[in-house]
């Protein structure tokens, strides 16, 4: 016995001085102080809200959505119950689990209008308020939805080509990260139209190392590629490697953002980017439906909210940095 | 009769086919990756023609990384192929572990080597633990890692938004030993006109080694074996538990190489990457000769149909050919492939 718990003792002291030389001197997790704003609570009843998208799983985009979300039904009194499934029939299924909970209220995004419309219009009808957010600007109406809250796929992209021809470029690469999605596709022929020399190309968003192959690959097949328009904030750090890989002189501007790419504007190693506020999004789909619960108030006017499209560059970066640090931006 | 009809087969056992001498071309074209090498020419051939690009010798870096991403992995899942089981978490189990690597350093403020070192114990784990349930249910490998599958995938979406908050690792970049584990794994160097990422180097070794293993040590014959039949391997006193659990120990180990990479090379690590993957590196293992029943194969032709993968993603790209097609040629590309494969094996097994 003593034997054992000498030999416990050394054991612990070699692991204690391993774990002290094991440490980092620098970064790592830093402790949070004050943390988000809390601005308390709302003193009205609670109720419960299902939040319904077609986030591919680990998609940083989704994580500011959801925040938006969170800190709308903190202050809000709202049980929120976050779900999201990629496949459109498999969210639809999400919606009918929604009412059979008989929740208080439904947001959802309608990127697949088509599979979601019958159990949308199924929530309507039952009196559940339902608003939709991010996709599906031209099928909310149709559906019954009270409000919508995103952006406009198309002006967003044409917005980004009005950016280049701006900036002077003579021909851009439109990188589509799911091939078939109907938003990406409509960001890149929006681009299009206000910027015609516009070439797609579909990589597979889940494989990093394949995205840094098929751009550099794209970038040496054609050297006239003088931007790299990403859609989605990952692929745009992804493609300033693919860059470098192919010798091009090629910049690198994207679609939505997060914390890290906010770092790469201030660096300068992307240009520019197109901001749709999904934090604004997911917070304004919950905190409209509690105002409709409560007070019977809806934004918009019968039209659409738009979240965006806003520029984050090196000349306002800075403002936006903050926020982006405490990943809500 | 019967005795009349013993003695000519009585002479013939001379010259009984079984071990008879085949002429050198017919020995060399029965190997099982001669099939996928006269893919992959048919391929560079065709690409060599369509895409200018693809002649730059100054690109063949690039085409080579592409393979070498695949071909990490291809490998040890042909190993395991021919020792007669699957892995379908192989392609998410890389994933878990750039996540393991980067969330413990990051959580507990370790020196990111602590953490790597950490996460190639967590890969070999999920290895050992599926070979350990593979023989503690009795169930096909195939059901067996795909309930892995499922689970890690929950696990890393799971953990890593537990931790950070966030659906991405953080970044670790400012923390004590990154400079050097990006050095280690996500490096490259100029030969030339030809820049080489660090992963083609262990592409290459990973090749050798496990050529060297499957070929020419006893172990490579027990993977054979019990491939082939386990029980009979069991009866000939084959450790066929050891052998298995270890093939699946070093999908593991690989799967940590590729994580490192993956980690290095992009500093961080999203929490859904890598869905889809496994499938692939069973796809080029195929290509390279594999059988999907275990028993025969080879890790060299699983290479070769790792670098006509890398060269048809990236040919497609060089040729500039419609992007809608992609996945489309990219099928007929592979099944072009496979084709010849089975039709030189086949004619070379008539000889």
């Amino acid at each position: 016995m003593v034997r054992t718990s000498r030999i416990s003792l050394v054991a612990a002291g070699a692991l204690t001085a391993l774990a002290l030389a094991a440490c980092s001197s620098s970064g790592g997790k830093q402790s949070t102080s004050g943390g988000t704003a809390n601005a308390g609570n709302a003193g009205t009843p609670k109720m419960t809200v299902a939040l319904i998208t077609h986030a591919a799983p680990g998609d940083t985009f989704w994580d500011l959505v959801r925040k938006g979300a969170e800190a709308a039904a903190k202050k809000d009194n709202v049980d929120l119950q976050y779900q999201s499934d990629p496949d459109g029939a498999n969210q639809a299924n999400l919606v009918q689990s929604a009412i059979d909970k008989k929740v208080d209220g439904i947001a959802v995004t309608l990127a697949k209008p088509d599979a979601m419309k019958a159990n949308v219009m199924k929530a309507v009808q039952g009196g559940i308020p339902v608003v939709a957010l991010n996709g599906g600007i031209d099928a909310w109406k149709s559906m019954g939805v009270l409000g919508y809250f995103g952006q406009d796929e198309k002006i967003a992209g044409e917005a980004a080509g009005e950016r280049l021809t701006k900036d002077g470029a003579k021909k851009a690469l439109c990188v589509i990260q799911e091939q078939g999605h109907v938003g990406l596709e409509a960001r890149c022929d929006g681009v299009k139209t206000t910027f015609p020399n516009t070439e797609k190309i579909y990589v597979t968003g889940t494989d990093m190392p394949s995205v840094q192959a098929a751009i550099t690959s794209k970038l040496q097949q054609d050297p006239s590629i003088d931007h790299v328009l990403t859609l989605g904030a990952p692929f745009a750090l992804t493609a300033i490697k693919s860059v470098k890989d192919a010798n091009s002189s090629a910049k690198v501007v994207t679609f939505d953002t997060n914390k890290d790419l906010v770092t790469a504007i201030k660096n300068g190693q992307v240009d520019w980017a197109v901001d749709q506020q999904p934090y604004l999004q997911g917070y304004l789909a919950v905190d409209s439906l509690w105002l409709y619960k409560t007070n019977g108030n809806m934004l918009g006017g019968g039209q659409a909210t738009l979240t965006g499209p806003a520029f984050i560059d090196k000349t306002n970066v800075a403002a936006v940095e903050k926020f982006a640090g405490n990943g809500t931006r | 009769m019967t005795a009349a009809a013993i003695e000519p087969s009585r002479g013939e056992a001379a010259r009984d086919d079984r071990v008879a001498h085949r002429p050198l071309a017919a020995r060399l074209l029965s190997r099982p990756e001669v099939g996928s090498l006269i893919g992959a020419i048919v391929i560079f051939a065709l690409f060599m023609a369509v895409a200018p690009p693809f002649r730059n010798v100054a690109n063949v870096g690039t085409i080579l990384y592409g393979a070498s991403t695949i071909g990490i992995m291809a490998v040890p899942v042909a190993l395991l192929m021919i020792g007669g089981e699957f892995d379908l978490s192989a392609g998410v189990a890389v994933t878990t572990s750039g996540l393991s690597a980067s969330l413990l350093a990051w959580n507990f403020g370790l020196n990111v080597w602590v953490g790597i070192l950490l996460a190639l114990v967590v890969s070999v784990a999920v290895g050992a633990f599926n070979g350990w349930l593979l023989f503690k249910t009795g169930l096909p490998s195939f059901l067996v890692t795909l309930a892995t599958f499922f689970i890690l995938q929950g696990v890393n979406l799971g953990v890593t938004r537990l931790l950070t908050g966030n659906v991405a690792t953080a970044d670790i970049t400012d923390m004590d030993g990154f400079h050097s584990a990006h050095t280690m794994f996500g490096s490259e160097v100029t030969v030339g006109p030809v820049t080489l990422k660090i992963t083609v180097l262990y592409w290459v070794v990973l090749t050798l080694v496990a050529a060297y293993v499957l070929l020419r040590t006893r172990v490579g014959n027990w993977i054979f074996a019990v491939g082939g039949d386990a029980a009979a391997a069991r009866a000939v006193g084959v450790p066929v538990k050891a052998t298995k659990i270890g093939l699946f120990m070093a999908v593991g180990f690989c799967a940590w190489l590729s994580g490192m990479h993956l980690l290095f090379q992009f500093n961080t690590v999203q929490s859904g990457e890598g869905v889809g993957k496994e499938f692939i590196f069973i796809i080029a293992a195929v290509i390279g000769g594999c059988l999907l029943t275990g028993g025969y194969g080879s890790v060299v032709g699983a290479s070769i149909g790792a670098l006509i993968f890398g060269m048809t993603q990236l040919g497609i790209n060089y040729a500039g050919w419609n992007p809608d097609w992609f996945k489309t040629f990219l099928g007929v590309m592979l099944l072009l492939a496979t084709i010849v494969n089975v039709y030189v094996k086949k004619k070379a097994d008539l000889r």
